[in-house]
This record gives structure tokens, C-alpha cells and sequence, in this order.
């Protein structure tokens, strides 16, 4: 096999800026690269000397589409740092705004990023103009939009909420309000169990990964808003051993930094990791549409990804309809954080995976130093371990077929360069 | 939005845009302007104005169903001067669409294509744009653009008075950040 150069300069259809680089020499596969040239943007830096409370407002504006997952990382480190725990009432009234932005975002990602993939058209617009393609293009904004609706109206907003406050929220809806949002969701829980039946008749190329999967895991219930961070490989430990767990590297190749367990490796978060260490924790509804779907106890097949987010789509629709059913308005709808001199952990489930804060602050309440740690970054080896075997096992096809199915292998992870920038444009070298 | 409504001929305004990414915020600034003239104005008594961030399910969902719908958006063109406006129909805007954005690159031409394939393009669409120098961080306009937009509020006033103007005119623009990722 001739050496050659697999190059994707602008990787389309993932969130943010990057690109693929494959060289290939004697027939092998020599080396595969991520190239994140997205600018670093410098939010741990310029979180440093800002008031406590600020964090959830200036983090949630590293993305518009996980904002919720910053602000909530934010809160619970900042609470930590300051002996304060919040309500029940609060905690869920969290939860149910997180559910609010995993319906958003997998929508978006499963729709309109990655279905083009597997059912052969360019992009979601060549979808949409396909009559065949265009009510589930309708469905896939319906979804969405319901999940847009809770942000709305629990978060103030659909893109980075201005709700969320150190300690709950600014204003609690009315019970009243929440009658229509669930009149919405009961509509959308059907849509949602359409779009795992439908994503489960995907043709999904045999490949599997041996990574060691890490999620927050809690007991009873598909961690969402919080739990302790455990791996498949056994590991558990809490969010404020995280630093001790996970080893953050630079790399010549990327503005985002890559991640490996202190002394095990590369590994891999987000729906499918959720959904291994998890799944016994869903609602019945959504075990059951997995089920029907033929995802078993565990997926570690990355081209799958589509069909668990899928299902976790049902999951958090099928949760906030519980969530609202038995909801009343939190009293206070926040409690006041007092600073102190302190170091403070939070780590959340957002929809691409864990994300963990931490912050120092001082007893003013200033920011001493703060860290980030977003899922894209931590699963940047595991991409490309998972890339290089992919490649490895495909190179009778030309350039643009392989370029092609190695654009939809990285979607699979539904990358968030913008978070992680700390990303796609394709070169595949052949030499 | 005030006055009797006919619901057969609704007619938005949407301005588009960020308004902490300079001249960006151009669109969301003539609908300020609109807003507070809309109480004393009989030309605007019946018109919804609207600011987007240009996510395409909310940006769709604004003018679905309307017999007019008027988008105010800046735009980059290096071949035109900063603060120069121009008036385009939604057919100018389909060569704009390549269909392989990132999520927070949907531009306006993929917005409308995609509204297109799914019928939900208002009867009429005319998109008034300036061209903007500076989408840097920040708040405020440049002066060019700031000057641009007494002339974009009158314009706006000049379609929703008489529809049939908005008819717009193939001018060739390149699309420009259409608020910040919001997709």
C-alpha cells in the first residue's frame, strides 16, 4: 500500500474549530492528530480576581450549547468552597434545567450533525430538502425546541440562562407556569421514543474500543447534576479527588490539553460511558426503548453513540415530566454564599460528558485560581487511539471515502472544540 | 408588538445579531430604535419586532406564518465600505448556503434554505444589511455602522409601510457571525 495523507482542514458539523491529520507509511498507519487550532480562550485566567458568585455567569459563556453543564459545575465547586448545600427543591429544580439542555444539544447533535451521516446526504439542509428527509429534520427541531422551552423558562433564556445564581436560582417559576412546558414534553416524549426506533435501523459499522470509561455514577438515579465520578475499571472517588485522578497534558498538536488516569491511560467520557456505568438507573421508559433498540448493559461501540443519546433524550424528557409532576416552587429560591477562604470541587454530567471546576477563593470572596476540565479534551487520546485503529482497518478505500467515514467516526464523540479549546479540517498522508 | 392584528397579514421585524460583538449588534440596535418609536408610530403599530441570535429553530419560528418578515443582520464584505446597507430577497440569499457549517456557523443563507425545504419561509422575506467593520469583543458600534442605522430604521418603516418595496435587490453579500455559538 502506497504511503499517503488524509487532511480534513475545517471539520464540519462538530461545535468549534479543528482538524484531522492522518499519515499513513508502508501500508500502517503512522500517526493520527487532532489539531485543535480553535484559540485557547483563557477562562481559567481571567476567572482569577473576579467575585464567587460570578462564575456560573462568565463560564456559561465558554459554549451556547452546554451552558447549563458550566453553570452547574460553577455552582456546586463554589458552594463546596463555602460549607453550603443547597435544597432538595433547588437541586432538582437544577435537574430538570439540565434535562432541559441534554434534550437541546443531543437533538441538535443527533439530528442535524450526525443522521446526515448515516443515511448518506451531505448536511441536515440536504436532508431537510429530500421530501423523505424533512419531517424528521421537523422532528428533530420539535425536540429540540421542547428542550429550548425549559431553559426558557427555568433558565430565563435558552442560550446561557441568566437564572442560575451561586446557591439556586434568582427566581423560582410558578407551578402554574410549568403546566404548558409539560403539556409540550408529553409531546415530546413520543418524538423521542420515535427517534430511537428510527436511529436504531442505522447501519452502524462494526468497531469497538477497549477504553476504560469514566461517569459520575449515583446510586438510584442516571447522574445528571451530580454524583461521584467512577469508571469502569473500578475506580470511584469524589470531585474533589479529581485532579489526583486525572492527568491533564500539552500536546504540540492541539490548544486543548489532553487527559489520561494517573497511572492507567487514555480514557473515555460522555453518553456512551454514562450509559455503561448507568443504565440500570433509567426510567422504565427509557430502559425500555433501549431495550427495544438493541442497546445491551454496556456500548463500546462508538458509532452507537447516536442510538444512547437517542435514548438519554427519552430519559431526560421522561425526567422532567417527573420532575415537573412533582414540583413546587423552592422557598427561598436560593440561599446566600457567604465566601471564605476555601478550595471548592464540582463536577457535572454535560451532555458530551463529565466536566469538572475547581476554584480557590480567598476570604473576600476573589477568585485565587480556577480550573476546567471539559469532556472534549478528556476524550482527545481516546479519539484518536479509536481513529488510528478505524483507519488502520480501512485503508483500501480512496481519500475521500475514508475521509468521509473518518469525519463521521469523530462526530461519534460529538466533539465541543469551543469548550475544549482548547478543534476539524482532514489530512490523511499516505506518504 | 401593539394594535389589531390581522392574523393573514402579520408582519416581523427581527433584528439579528450579538450586541457584545460590536457591529454585531447592529440589528438588535434598530429594533431598540423601533421599539421606541413603535408607540407613536402608525407605520409600526401593527409590526413584531423581534431580536435573534440567529439560532434557525427560533429565527424560523419568528416569521413562520407571517406575510412579512424584515431581518436586519450586519454582515462582512470587504469589497464594500463599512456601514454600507443594502436591501436582498430571499432568493439572493441561497447561494450564501453551503449546508457544512459548524453548529455556531449557521449562517442566515443555510437558515433560510433550511426554511425553504421546509415551507416555513414568511410570504415574503427581505433582509436588510450592513456591512460592519469591527466583531470584536466588546459593546458598541463603530461610527460607520452607527451612523448606518437612523437609515435602517427609516428603511424598515419604508417596507412595513409599503410590502411591496421589500422586494430586495440581488446584491452579493457574505454572510457574517450571526450571533456567538447558539445553535
Amino acid at each position: 500500500m502506497a504511503d499517503r495523507t488524509l487532511t480534513v482542514r475545517a471539520l464540519a458539523r462538530v461545535e468549534g474549530e479543528g482538524a484531522m491529520h492522518v499519515r499513513v507509511r508502508d501500508g500502517a498507519v503512522e500517526d493520527v492528530r487532532l489539531e485543535i487550532y480553535e484559540p485557547p480562550r483563557f477562562f481559567e485566567a481571567l476567572l482569577r480576581g473576579r467575585r464567587h458568585t460570578e462564575p456560573p455567569d462568565i463560564t456559561a459563556r465558554i459554549c451556547g450549547i452546554c451552558p447549563v453543564a458550566y453553570q452547574m459545575s460553577a455552582c456546586l465547586a463554589i458552594e463546596e468552597a463555602c460549607g453550603v448545600e443547597v435544597s432538595d427543591a433547588v437541586a432538582d429544580l437544577r435537574r430538570l434545567l439540565y434535562c432541559g439542555e441534554w434534550i437541546e444539544s443531543h437533538a441538535l447533535h443527533i439530528y442535524l450533525l450526525h443522521a446526515p451521516d448515516f443515511l448518506g446526504y451531505a448536511s441536515a439542509l440536504d436532508l431537510a430538502r429530500d421530501g423523505r428527509g424533512t419531517a424528521l429534520v421537523e422532528r428533530g427541531l420539535k425536540l429540540k425546541k421542547a428542550g429550548n422551552a425549559i431553559m426558557e423558562l427555568v433558565g430565563g433564556r435558552a442560550i446561557h440562562p441568566v437564572n442560575v445564581r451561586v446557591g439556586g436560582f434568582y427566581r423560582a417559576p410558578a407551578r402554574a407556569e410549568m403546566a404548558s412546558l409539560a403539556e409540550q414534553l408529553r409531546a415530546a416524549l413520543d418524538l423521542a421514543l420515535d427517534t430511537v426506533t428510527w436511529a436504531a435501523g442505522f447501519e452502524f459499522p462494526d468497531f469497538q474500543h477497549d477504553h476504560e470509561m469514566l461517569a459520575l455514577v449515583r446510586p438510584g438515579q442516571y447522574a445528571i447534576d451530580r454524583g461521584t465520578v467512577a469508571s469502569t475499571g473500578g475506580l470511584s472517588f469524589a470531585a474533589a479527588e479529581f485532579e489526583d485522578y486525572v492527568i491533564e497534558e500539552q500536546v504540540p498538536h492541539s490548544t486543548a490539553l489532553h487527559a489520561r488516569l494517573a497511572g492507567r491511560g487514555r480514557y473515555l467520557t460522555g453518553p456512551t460511558a454514562r450509559y455503561t456505568l448507568s443504565s440500570q438507573w433509567l426510567s422504565e421508559v427509557a430502559r425500555q426503548a433501549a431495550d427495544a433498540a438493541g442497546l445491551g448493559a454496556e456500548c463500546r461501540n462508538p458509532f452507537r453513540s447516536i442510538l444512547v443519546r437517542a435514548v438519554e433524550v427519552v430519559y431526560a424528557v421522561d425526567e422532567a415530566l417527573r420532575l415537573i409532576e412533582r414540583y413546587e416552587p423552592p422557598a427561598p429560591c436560593y440561599l446566600e454564599v457567604p465566601p471564605r477562604a476555601a478550595v471548592g470541587h464540582g463536577a457535572t454530567e454535560a451532555p458530551r460528558g463529565v466536566l469538572f471546576h475547581r476554584y480557590a477563593i480567598d476570604a473576600a470572596g476573589l477568585i485565587t485560581s480556577a480550573r476546567i476540565v471539559p469532556p472534549t479534551s478528556q476524550n482527545q487520546a481516546s479519539i484518536e487511539d479509536d481513529l488510528r485503529r478505524f483507519v488502520a482497518g480501512r485503508l483500501d478505500l480512496d481519500d475521500e471515502r475514508l475521509t468521509r467515514q473518518c469525519e463521521q467516526a469523530i462526530r461519534n464523540y460529538d466533539p465541543c472544540i469551543s469548550c475544549s479549546t482548547h478543534f476539524l479540517d482532514l489530512t490523511i498522508d499516505r506518504g | 408588538m401593539t394594535g389589531q392584528v390581522d392574523p393573514g397579514r402579520r408582519t416581523v421585524v427581527v433584528g439579528v445579531g450579538n450586541e457584545f460583538r460590536r457591529d454585531d449588534g447592529a440589528g438588535p440596535e434598530v429594533i431598540a430604535r423601533l421599539r421606541a418609536r413603535q408607540p407613536g408610530d402608525a407605520d409600526l403599530s401593527c409590526v413584531t419586532l423581534a431580536v435573534s441570535d440567529g439560532e434557525p429553530g427560533r429565527l424560523i419560528d419568528l416569521w413562520e406564518g407571517t406575510s412579512l418578515a424584515v431581518v436586519i443582520d450586519a454582515v462582512r464584505d470587504s469589497s464594500l465600505s463599512p456601514g454600507h446597507t443594502c436591501q436582498l430577497a430571499a432568493d439572493a440569499l441561497a447561494g450564501l448556503a453551503d449546508g457544512a457549517a459548524s453548529t455556531h456557523g449557521i449562517g442566515l443563507g443555510d437558515t433560510v434554505e433550511l426554511a425553504r425545504a421546509l415551507g416555513r419561509l414568511p410570504e415574503r422575506l427581505t433582509v436588510l444589511a450592513v456591512v460592519g467593520r469591527d466583531f470584536g469583543f466588546g459593546a458598541g458600534l463603530t461610527a460607520e455602522v452607527a451612523a448606518a442605522v437612523a437609515e435602517l430604521v427609516e428603511q424598515v418603516r419604508c417596507i412595513v409601510r409599503q410590502p411591496g418595496r421589500g422586494k430586495g435587490m440581488g446584491v452579493r453579500v457574505t454572510p457574517g457571525p450571526f450571533g456567538e455559538k447558539g445553535f
